[in-house]
């Protein structure tokens, strides 16, 4: 590990402005080191895709309002354009998306699919880049990889895309790959299938990952760290194992309870009440206070600070301002 | 690819037999005597008769199909009542001036409803997209032939720029009297395409733009051109398959434009056979497009499963 961060988020904020405004992320702070798996985890609407689209500047700039910065390996990426931003994206950084069958473009093989990402950013010729390809496929562990070259996406069953998708995200070896929801559309069989391989992977190369998830069981199975979004920013981060053990933050311990493990049949689901907040207007109080069992008088005057219950935790409630902590 | 091609071919052959019975039997349904025509006025009763069985309308109409069927197969279409000469003859000329506008219209229609549709497509709501959106309605809404008389006002009589009427002398020729002949009648046949690619174009384009696969391939670091390159590539199959039809359509040549023209094409055939109650001459004209309009769709479709992937060709 070096000493600068593989990535680093400051003062994040990105608006939507349209027929209907959204402070989609409000003040997010993020870092991840060399080689660190995180798992990002919130339900929909948190701003966990909007956050990884942020670091790929992938969001409209026309309808965007972004403040903040975003350093990858200490480099700026906000001011970045044209031909830097474009070996930036998959060359430094590359994404796996949700859902493959979208992601993919229909026409063409999944071989000239990868191939081409390789040609633009190793300036290599197309003979060259379809070897490399071959080589990808063979790392995903697709079965006889020579005919895959030459399928289709709709030729391959989802998982088989999913590794697809992986091996395109990978060819050019980025440092930091954003995983958004990348099992979420596959069956169970399948999904822990591609979570191995993830993290198999990224052993082998050596990258971060962010990996975006809805699912808290995936996030445990897969990442060291967890950070847990809520209407726009983080609520809770720490250690997997920590966060497992003592989930300090009403709403991780809400997320964590709304699992159907080692549920008895015939009891009655935990489940969160109420529903996130619209994020019309920037937040100025605890947005999870509505929601919150717990809640006290003053969480509804202002934002929360960031408590540090332990190494390498935070947490964003006034309940671990120590008077109602127990 | 040969297995899907024969059974395209293969699937063609009812079709035409469908559309030449429609083609036979629509004319004997339609009211009013082809004879009338050219009969004297006092005709009596057995004259009548005697010229009925000389077309060969006095037999059972299954009957008439299943002859005309037969000489239509070996290229006789019968002769014109009217005019006494062949209709095959006719029929070839005419298309052949049909042609020739119908291929003039789509080079101006083609790439001017492709480029506009593409740049109403990729800046969607802007300005430039409002434009071509009026001009693409104003195009399909337009009278065209209205149009058509408009522009011979202002090219020919005001400014006598260019003919009015006819596809010059003689055969057709690529010269410049018969290009000058073209350019009006082929501008107006051109506004309803170039509206219709125009239209479609944009929907496409937009729709294409807004899939997630477009964000998948800026976040893979691909260049503005490349994505480009791959939206012009999801887009040709449904674009061909539009302009195909279109293309169908300007080879039926347009009754209205060529009768306003005087171009002695298929549609003016066509209203001619219908004026004079031409039944031979109709019932060809109208086979002989068909068949073209299943040929063209024939041609598309094929042409659609070569560069579309997701058409199963086996």
């Amino acid at each position: 590990m070096t000493d600068t961060p593989l990535l680093e988020i400051s003062d994040l904020n990105v608006r939507f402005d349209g027929e209907r405004t959204v402070h989609a992320i409000n003040g997010l702070n993020l870092s991840l080191g060399q080689g660190e798996m995180l798992g990002l985890l919130g339900e929909s609407g948190s701003g966990k895709s909007v956050t990884l689209k942020a670091l790929l500047r992938l969001l409209p700039p026309k309808r965007t309002q972004i403040d903040g910065s975003i350093r990858v390996n200490g480099a700026d990426i906000m001011t970045l354009s044209g031909r830097r931003l474009s070996s930036y994206r998959g060359g430094e950084v590359s994404m796996v998306f949700q859902e493959p069958a979208l992601a993919l473009d229909p026409v063409y093989t999944i071989g000239d699919q990868i191939a081409e990402t390789v040609m633009r950013h190793r300036g290599i010729g197309r003979k060259a880049a379809m070897e490399v390809a071959l080589d990808m496929l063979m790392k995903v562990r697709i079965p006889s990889p020579e005919r895959r070259l030459k399928n289709y996406p709709h030729e391959m069953s989802g998982g088989m895309r999913q590794r697809a998708m992986i091996a395109l995200a990978l060819s050019c070896r980025p440092k930091l790959l954003l995983a958004d929801e990348p099992t979420t559309a596959l069956d169970a069989t399948v999904q822990i299938q591609i979570l191995l391989l993830l993290r198999e992977l990224q052993r082998e190369f050596g990258m971060g990952i962010i990996f975006v998830t809805h699912d808290i069981g995936v996030a445990v199975e897969i990442s060291e760290r967890v950070a847990i979004m809520y209407a726009g920013n983080i609520v809770e981060e720490g250690s997997t194992r920590d966060i497992i053990r003592d989930a300090r933050h009403p709403y991780t311990r809400g997320l964590l309870s709304a699992n159907l493990h080692n549920v008895a049949k015939g009891t009655r689901l935990e489940a969160i009440a109420g529903a996130p907040p619209s994020l019309e207007t920037e937040p100025v109080t605890c947005q999870f206070a509505p929601r919150c069992p717990n809640a006290l008088p003053a969480c509804e005057k202002g934002l929360p600070p960031f408590f540090v219950p332990g190494p390498g935790r935070r947490v964003a409630c006034l309940l671990e301002n120590g008077a109602t902590a127990d | 690819m040969l297995v899907y091609l024969l059974r395209r071919l293969l699937y063609v052959c009812p079709v035409a037999i469908g559309v030449s019975a429609i083609c036979f039997m629509l004319v004997h349904v339609a009211p009013g005597d082809p004879l009338t025509a050219i009969m004297a006025v006092d005709a009596t009763a057995q004259e009548q008769e005697a010229m009925r069985a000389a077309y060969g309308l006095d037999k059972p109409l299954p009957t008439q199909y299943v002859i005309w069927l037969g000489k239509a197969v070996q290229g006789d279409l019968g002769k014109s009542i009217a005019s006494g000469r062949p209709v095959a003859g006719e029929v070839i000329g005419a298309v052949q001036n049909s042609l020739v506008l119908a291929f003039a219209a789509s080079l101006i229609a083609f790439p001017l409803g492709i480029f506009l549709g593409f740049l109403a497509g990729y800046f969607r709501d802007s300005w430039i997209d409002r434009a071509v959106t009026t001009v693409a309605i104003a195009g399909v809404s337009l009278p065209n032939y209205w149009l058509g008389i408009v522009l011979v006002i202002i090219f020919s009589v005001t400014l006598g720029w260019l003919p009015a009427m006819g596809a010059g002398d003689g055969a057709w020729m690529w010269d410049f009297t018969h290009l000058s002949h073209i350019i009006l009648p082929a501008i107006t046949l051109s506004v309803v395409p170039i509206g219709i690619v125009a239209r479609t174009m944009r929907a496409l384009v937009g729709e294409i733009y807004s899939m997630d696969f477009v964000q998948a391939l800026y976040a893979k670091g691909l260049h503005r051109g490349d994505v480009l390159r791959h939206v012009v590539r999801n887009a040709a199959p449904t674009g061909l398959s539009v302009m195909g039809i279109q293309l169908g359509y300007l080879l039926g040549g347009s009754i209205l434009i060529e009768t306003v023209f005087n171009w002695p094409g298929t549609g003016f055939l066509l209203s001619n056979a219908i004026f004079q109650r031409d039944l031979p001459l109709l019932q060809g004209t109208i086979l002989v497009l068909a068949l073209f309009f299943v040929l063209v769709n024939l041609t598309v479709d094929v042409a659609q499963a070569i560069i579309d992937p997701r058409i199963k060709r086996s």
